[in-house]
């Protein structure tokens, strides 16, 4: 059996695990399915199946808009030099937890 | 629950009808393993059998744990020396021995599915997946309050894992059915196909007694089924074929169709020809 007509006809969505409460969501991979159902049904299967998480979002990967790859040096470099936007010059108290 | 109700054990025989039900098909769906569809419905079908065979080891490993506690000294003679082990039930016990339904060793494409294409109709997996799937959900749910509080706890495990398999086999259902005229066409015929073998989950057998004693009357749970089952081909834009009264298949009684013990000799040949192997 041929994968084509899945490539073909099923969108691309992203797949956002979070590993346990009080933790985010975070992008694991992308995967094709008909429709959301269908693509967290599949995201359950096939990114959840070693207990990595408790919450799954999938998202249409066409309605990511991202950042230009060719913008880089415009977009991040400027922050390079001021390291004192770092919140290591100082101790975070143990009750915070996750920051 | 009356809290006040005497614990009693399930009959071995009835938990050796649960193990092999879901061994065998555990063993069917895996051969998808490498062959379905999309990578993702691999991976799925594979989850799947292994949920089916981890409840087929706990249910063994019961049953293994009562037989030698029953200490009887008669013992097939090709069963290995020593206790009985999950393994001595699953790898050393013959076609007739098994009391596994019928439907569960049926290929994935039995030749009288006319629209079957391939060695391997993803239609007819997913009907007997989704036909088994909403019996035992039922069947899980009342064994969950089982008087047998080590067979409810297996119960209690494996009712979470069928009722994901309900979803899934569902879920297919409905897009195979109401998809393209050739899904409609090749899941109708796996319907057509397997609906018949489903009469052995309501034949009452003796069996079917000890399923009572452990919590559950599995033919009263006909009415139930049905409706479930209606509603998903209803929903599914399929036909459920007119009822046939007549021939019932056997298989929980022993009697099974040719296709179980080549099954068998596929899955058990290595345990038989190295016992005791392990690596």
């Amino acid at each position: 059996m041929s994968t084509q007509p899945a490539l073909k006809d099923w969108p691309l969505w992203e797949v956002f695990v979070r590993s346990k409460q009080g933790l985010e969501h975070k992008h694991c991979g992308s995967l094709h399915a008909s429709d959301s159902e269908h693509a967290l049904q599949m995201a359950r299967d096939v990114y959840t199946r070693r207990q990595e998480g408790v919450s799954i979002w999938v998202v249409p990967s066409h309605l990511i808009a991202a950042s230009d790859p060719e913008d880089k040096a415009l977009m991040f470099d400027p922050a390079s030099d001021k390291i004192y936007r770092h919140p290591t010059f100082y101790d975070i108290p143990d009750e915070v937890g996750h920051m | 629950m009356d809290a006040r109700v005497k614990p009693v054990a399930a009959s071995t025989d009835y938990l050796l009808h649960l193990a092999d039900n879901a061994l065998v098909l555990g063993q069917r769906n895996a051969e998808w393993c490498g062959h379905a569809p999309i990578l993702e419905e691999d991976l799925a079908m594979a989850n799947q059998a292994l949920d089916l065979i981890g409840q087929a080891r706990l249910l063994y490993q019961l049953a293994a744990t009562r037989l030698n506690a029953e200490g009887r000294t008669q013992r097939p003679s090709a069963w290995p020396a020593g206790p009985v082990t999950e393994d001595t039930l699953a790898y050393f016990r013959d076609d007739r021995d098994f009391r596994n339904y019928t439907l569960q060793e049926l290929p994935h494409n039995p030749g009288l599915v006319p629209a079957a294409g391939g060695t391997r109709d993803w239609g007819v997996s997913i009907v007997r997946n989704f036909f088994y799937a909403v019996l035992m959900e039922m069947v899980w749910e009342r064994l969950a309050a089982s008087p047998d509080a080590d067979l409810a706890a297996i119960a209690a495990k494996s009712l979470k894992e069928v009722r994901y398999h309900v979803r899934h086999a569902r879920d297919w259902l409905l897009r195979l059915g109401d998809g393209t005229d050739e899904s409609h066409r090749r899941v109708q015929a796996a319907v057509d196909y397997l609906l018949p073998f489903t009469a052995e989950f309501w034949a009452a057998s003796a069996l079917d007694a000890q399923a009572a004693q452990a919590g559950v009357d599995v033919p009263a749970l006909r009415a139930d089924w049905d409706r479930a089952v209606d509603a998903a081909l209803q929903e599914a834009t399929l036909a459920r074929p007119p009822a046939v009264d007549g021939w019932v298949p056997q298989g929980k009684q022993g009697v099974h169709s040719e296709h179980l013990s080549y099954l068998l000799g596929e899955m058990q040949s290595l345990a038989r020809a190295h016992p005791g192997a392990t690596w």
